[in-house]
Parts: C-alpha cells; sequence; structure tokens
C-alpha cells in the first residue's frame, strides 16, 4: 500500500525537476499517441522538437521562436500573477482580441497620414483595450463577489463576436473588394509593427515580453506588492492580517494581465499578421495558460516555457507538413503536458511512502 | 423584418431541444459541486462525449448506442481528472481547464474523419392521442427521446439529493469533508462517483448537441455550453429544478436570438449571437450576492493525513 505523507516544506529540487519529467512523459506518451496515429513516432518528437532548431531549414525557424513565443510569454506574464494569488483570469484570449482591435483602431484611424506618434498610441489603445476587456470582471468581482472565471471565459465568446463585426464592419478595408478583414497594417509604414533587425523575428512585442520578465521578477521579489501577491496566494489568512486589500489585488492583478494580452495582441496583429480578421485570434490566450504553469509562475520560468511552447507551435506545423501529422495532434500534444505537470507536481509537495501495516 | 414569421409554438418546442444540452451538463455538474468537487473541465467533457456519440452513432448506425459512448466518453474523460485532483491532489481550477484544452484537441482529432458527414437520426417519440393535442402536443410530447431522459434524470437527482441516504452522503461530504471522514465515509470514494456521474451527463450533453441539435460535427462545436452549464449551476443554487428553469431560460434566450437572425431584425447579427454569453455575466452578476447555498467544501484539497 502507498500512502502520501505531506512535506513539512515543499520540496525545492522537485519544484525544478517536475516540468522537466512533465516534458520528458509528455514526448513519450505523444510518442506514442503519434504511433497509434501510424507516425514513427521517434521521427515525429525529433521533427517537434529537433527541426526548428537545428534542421536544414532552422534559419527559418529560428525568428519564428521569437514571433510565437513572445505573445505567449507577455500573456503568461500577467497570468502568473494572478494565478498566484489565487485569481484566475482565463479570458486572456478575449483581453488578446480586444487589444489587436484597439490597437489596430487607433492606427488605422490615422490612415494615411504618416507619422512617428502613431505606433506609441496604438501600444496605448491595445493595452487599453486589453485593460478595460480585463477589468469587467475584475469590477464586478470586487463590486458584487461575482466569479471571474465564468465573466472572464464568457468576455473570449464576446469579443470573438466583436472580432466578427469589425472585420466585416467599422475595420473592413474599403479597398478590399468587400472581402472581410482590415487594411493590412504592414504596408502602413507608421502603424507597423516591423521586425527591429530584419530576419531576426526580433519585434517589439519581443521585447515588450523581456521587459515584461524583467518587470514582474522584480515586482515579486522586490516589491511591497508582490510580496502581498504571494502572501495571498500562500497564506490567505495571513495575507489579510499583513493588511493586504483584496480589491486592490484583484484590480491590478486582472487590469494587468488584460494590459499585457492586450498587448501581445496588438503587436500581433499590426506585426506578423497585419491584418483585423474574424480567424485572427488562434488560441495564444488559454496556450498560455499551459505556459504560466509550466514556467511554475515564476518569470523566468515562463520565458523558458513560452520558449518550449513555441517550439512545438512550429514543431508541430512543420510535422504537419512533412509527416501529416494532424494539427490537432500538437493540442493534445500541449494538453497532455499540462496533464503532467499537475501530476507529477505532487511530488513536490508530497513524499510517496510505503505504507507499514497499519495500528488502527 | 417579419416578427409574425416566428410561430410561438415552434419557438417554444425548439426553446427545450436548445436547454436539453445545457440542462444534462448543468445536472451533472451539480451532483459533482455537491459533492465538494469544482469541475471547471464540463466544455471538454461535452465536446469528447460530442464526437465519440457522433462517431460510434454514425458507425453502427444506431444513436442509442452513440448515447452510450457519449456518456462512457465524457466519463473516461472525467477519469483524467479524478487522477489529477483525488490521487495526485491537484488544484481543481488547474485541472479543470487541463480536462478542457486536452477535450478540445483531442475531439478534433477524433473527428477528423467524420467533418461533413450526416449522423442517423434518432426520431421523435410519437404517442397517438396526446402528440395529437394542438399546440400543447408539439410543445411537450413530441420530442425525441433524450430529452425526457434530461427531465426524469432532474427529478432522479433531486429525489437522490434530498430523500434518500445517498444523497444525505454526498451532501455531508460536500459540506465537511472533514467531519464526514471522522464518520467513516469514504470522501475520496464518493467523489470518484460523483465526478464520474458528472463526466457522463456533460458526455450526454455533448452527444445532444452532435446528434440532435445540430446535427452535425464540426470542432469546437460546443462554443462554449459547458462554461454557461458551469454558470447555470450557480444561477440554480445547487437545486436541480431550479437548473432546469435556468436551462429553459438559457435555451429561449439562444433560440430567440437565432430566429430573430432568421427574421432579419435591425440589430447585427454578432450583437445577437454575442447576447446569451452577456446575459449569462449579467444573471451571474445578479445572483452573487448570495453564496451561502454553496457547498462549504466545494475545491477544497481533501487528504486524509490529519
Amino acid at each position: 500500500m502507498i500512502v502520501l505523507e505531506k512535506r513539512p516544506q515543499p520540496s525545492k529540487a522537485w519544484s525544478y525537476a517536475t516540468p522537466l519529467v512533465a516534458v520528458l512523459a509528455t514526448m513519450v506518451f505523444g510518442g506514442i499517441l503519434f504511433a497509434i496515429l501510424g507516425k514513427n513516432p521517434i521521427e515525429a518528437i525529433g521533427t517537434i522538437f529537433w527541426e526548428p532548431l537545428f534542421g536544414e531549414f532552422a534559419f527559418y525557424y529560428r525568428p519564428q521562436l521569437l514571433v510565437k513565443g513572445a505573445p505567449l510569454v507577455l500573456i503568461a506574464i500577467g497570468l502568473s500573477l494572478g494565478f498566484r494569488a489565487g485569481i484566475w483570469n482565463i479570458g486572456a484570449e478575449g483581453q488578446y482580441i480586444m487589444g489587436a482591435i484597439f490597437g489596430a483602431g487607433a492606427g488605422l484611424a490615422f490612415y494615411p497620414l504618416d507619422a512617428f506618434y502613431i505606433f506609441p498610441i496604438m501600444v496605448i489603445a491595445g493595452a487599453f483595450g486589453g485593460w478595460l476587456w480585463a477589468s469587467i470582471p475584475a469590477f464586478l468581482k470586487v463590486r458584487f463577489g461575482t466569479n471571474e472565471i465564468l465573466v472572464s471565459l464568457m468576455l473570449v465568446y464576446v469579443a470573438e463576436q466583436m472580432l466578427a463585426s469589425v472585420s466585416l464592419g467599422l475595420l473592413k478595408n474599403p479597398e478590399g473588394f468587400g472581402f472581410p478583414g482590415s487594411r493590412n497594417l504592414q504596408s502602413y509604414e507608421s502603424a507597423h509593427n516591423a521586425e527591429l533587425i530584419a530576419g531576426s523575428g526580433m519585434h517589439w512585442g519581443v521585447v515588450t515580453a523581456l521587459i515584461a520578465v524583467i518587470f514582474a521578477y522584480v515586482l515579486l521579489n522586490r516589491h511591497m506588492l508582490g510580496f502581498h501577491i504571494r502572501l495571498t496566494g500562500e497564506a490567505p489568512r495571513a495575507a489579510k492580517f499583513a493588511g493586504v486589500n483584496p480589491a486592490r489585488l484583484i484590480l491590478f492583478c486582472l487590469g494587468l494581465s488584460g494590459a499585457l494580452a492586450g498587448l501581445a495582441g496588438m503587436f500581433e496583429v499590426s506585426g506578423p499578421s497585419g491584418v483585423v480578421s474574424i480567424d485572427f485570434n488562434v488560441g495564444y490566450g488559454f496556450t498560455a495558460i499551459i505556459v504560466a504553469f509550466l514556467g511554475r509562475l515564476h518569470p523566468v520560468g515562463i520565458l523558458l516555457a513560452g520558449g518550449l511552447m513555441a517550439l512545438t507551435y512550429i514543431g508541430g506545423e512543420i510535422a504537419q507538413s512533412q509527416l501529416g501529422l494532424p494539427a490537432a495532434a500538437i493540442q493534445v500534444f500541449q494538453g497532455m503536458l499540462l496533464f503532467f505537470l499537475l501530476a507529477f507536481d505532487l511530488l513536490t509537495n508530497y513524499r510517496i511512502r510505503a505504507a507499514h501495516s497499519e495500528v488502527a | 423584418m417579419d416578427l409574425g414569421e416566428i410561430n410561438p409554438v415552434l419557438l417554444i418546442a425548439s426553446l427545450m431541444v436548445a436547454a436539453t444540452p445545457l440542462l444534462l451538463a448543468a445536472i451533472g455538474e451539480l451532483v459533482v459541486e455537491k459533492a465538494g468537487v469544482l469541475n471547471l473541465g464540463v466544455e471538454g467533457m461535452m465536446i469528447v462525449g460530442a464526437i465519440s456519440g457522433f462517431a460510434i452513432s454514425v458507425e453502427t448506425g444506431s444513436p442509442w448506442l452513440g448515447f452510450i459512448a457519449a456518456a462512457i466518453g465524457g466519463a473516461v474523460l472525467s477519469l483524467l481528472f479524478v487522477l489529477l485532483t483525488q490521487f495526485a491532489l491537484a488544484n481543481q481550477v488547474a485541472s479543470g481547464l487541463a480536462l478542457t484544452l486536452f477535450g478540445l484537441g483531442f475531439s478534433a482529432l477524433l473527428g477528423q474523419g467524420y467533418v461533413g458527414v450526416k449522423p442517423p437520426s434518432m426520431g421523435d417519440i410519437h404517442i397517438p392521442l396526446i402528440s395529437d393535442i394542438p399546440v400543447i402536443g408539439p410543445i411537450l410530447f413530441q420530442h425525441d427521446p433524450i430529452l425526457y431522459v434530461g427531465i426524469a434524470l432532474t427529478a432522479a437527482v433531486w429525489v437522490v439529493l434530498k430523500y434518500t441516504r445517498v444523497g444525505l452522503i454526498l451532501r455531508a461530504v460536500g459540506e465537511n469533508h472533514d467531519a464526514a471522514h471522522a464518520l467513516g465515509y469514504k470522501v475520496i470514494k464518493i467523489r470518484i462517483l460523483a465526478i464520474l456521474f458528472g463526466g457522463a451527463c456533460a458526455g450526454l450533453g455533448g452527444a445532444y448537441i452532435s446528434l440532435i441539435r445540430v446535427p452535425q460535427w464540426t470542432e469546437g462545436m460546443t462554443a462554449g455550453v459547458g462554461w454557461i452549464a458551469l454558470a447555470l449551476v450557480v444561477f440554480a443554487s445547487w437545486k436541480p429544478w431550479r437548473a432546469l428553469l435556468g436551462a429553459y431560460l438559457f435555451g429561449g434566450i439562444t433560440v430567440l436570438q437565432l430566429n430573430l437572425q432568421a427574421a432579419g431584425v435591425a440589430i447585427p447579427v454578432e450583437y445577437l449571437a454575442m447576447s446569451p454569453y452577456i446575459i449569462t455575466i449579467l444573471v451571474l452578476v445578479i445572483l452573487s450576492a448570495d453564496k451561502s447555498s454553496a457547498p462549504a467544501s466545494l475545491g477544497r484539497i481533501f487528504h486524509a493525513s490529519h
């Protein structure tokens, strides 16, 4: 008989090891899944994890890592602050969409003016859009005690309808021959979030993501507010005695994560994507939840996890074109990762012991 | 715009159809939450149920086997939630999200060969005389059997929770798991059974969408119904009959906005389509003031070491 014994202190070693163990377990079970789908598992796993970094066309894929990783890291950093304090924003996908709509809308309002201040205004508008969308569940939670999980999630569906509405109406390209979707921001220089160094994949979103990582690290380790966030998550009663203002914390955590998700959406629409269209969002807001947990809600961990998740996106696309692996298989693969992570986290807090025959 | 084209009898009849997936999922989740477990994976279990039911009924030609497969599919997925929350003692919110993310991907993978396929039809019940009564007949007595299963399930859950010993134990576990454990009840075992029941119900609800409501398979076709079902449990204050009422209310909104879209009302389609989600939020706001009826141990991890 096996019993669990609660550790007096969470194990440091296991806390670092669980993400690695989870990735390995996902590779094994993912391999089994690929084998069931009739693919060579070793080849498939190799294609996903090796090809984008060191394969023949790595020069093309490596910049893509930054492009895909930046929004994931940016969103996950915001989510992690809330998750630490037990504030669950799971509507980042909606905030990402609203950031893109606000950002692109602000830019297109100036079209075809050429001025240096347009892009900064778009950045502010994008962050504002995300902040606004996340502030709805925050305000409702503070004022009425409404569950922020359900409200933030419902707002994703509302945001998707908004996206459809503006791509067919308000932001539709007047010269687009009636097709849905906005003007391409890539061909509007003042609003284009171009690569800072050509061919590197490095755009303003990547820079912002790195700044966000540093900011979150400093906040959590060197700032009173960060201490309050950690305290609320780890010892809610102690937090109460320490005078933590829960309403302020909710407004801050949800608002900031919304603003970061909005920024991610804005950088995406003005850069790699270029167009506000019905199928603009691809689920970064949900994948970022996995990234946040995989990074153990730690800024540096999230940076690494974001890179790994970007790798599975790109590797998945390669495996799709080269091996005919279905796109959904990668989604399953990513979901599995979260499963194993949560399961192995047991070892951080508990010790597994073989029980001796118990005397009642 | 022609509102006169909306037939009130058909509207109410289709309202009941639209409400049934919500009702099935919500009743399952209600039992799970009564046992003190918060499973946010309803959406994931529904979509897996939707595709398992669809695939099996297409392969076998029998919608009944499809529904059985859907219940099994939902329960099997909920088994993953059991492993995470009851054995690995993982956070229930995170585990539920994992279930939904995994379920959405997994169903898309299973459903690849089934896009555009037409499932076998279940056919409506037709009772001579009763079904032919004008107005009442088409509204109440001309539906598919699963719709009545949903209502029967609601009644059964109500009776079991309110009047039986099993229901009493389930509620005890949900209200105070430490006390229930001290009394000698197997907290983990009871919770596992509740979670499996919730998974099976969500699976049925999903299959109702893919086999009867729509009926076809598209990726992500549950479109948030699982999440609305979670909101519905709060709306119902954890009471089965109020869940039925809530499901019909939401079903009514969905059907009404679809009818308004078809009738060509001056409101843009997108705004009509977002209305069920906005109304869910409004309802949550109105009802969130009173949390007294929530099971006291909801979402808390139980570990029998102390």
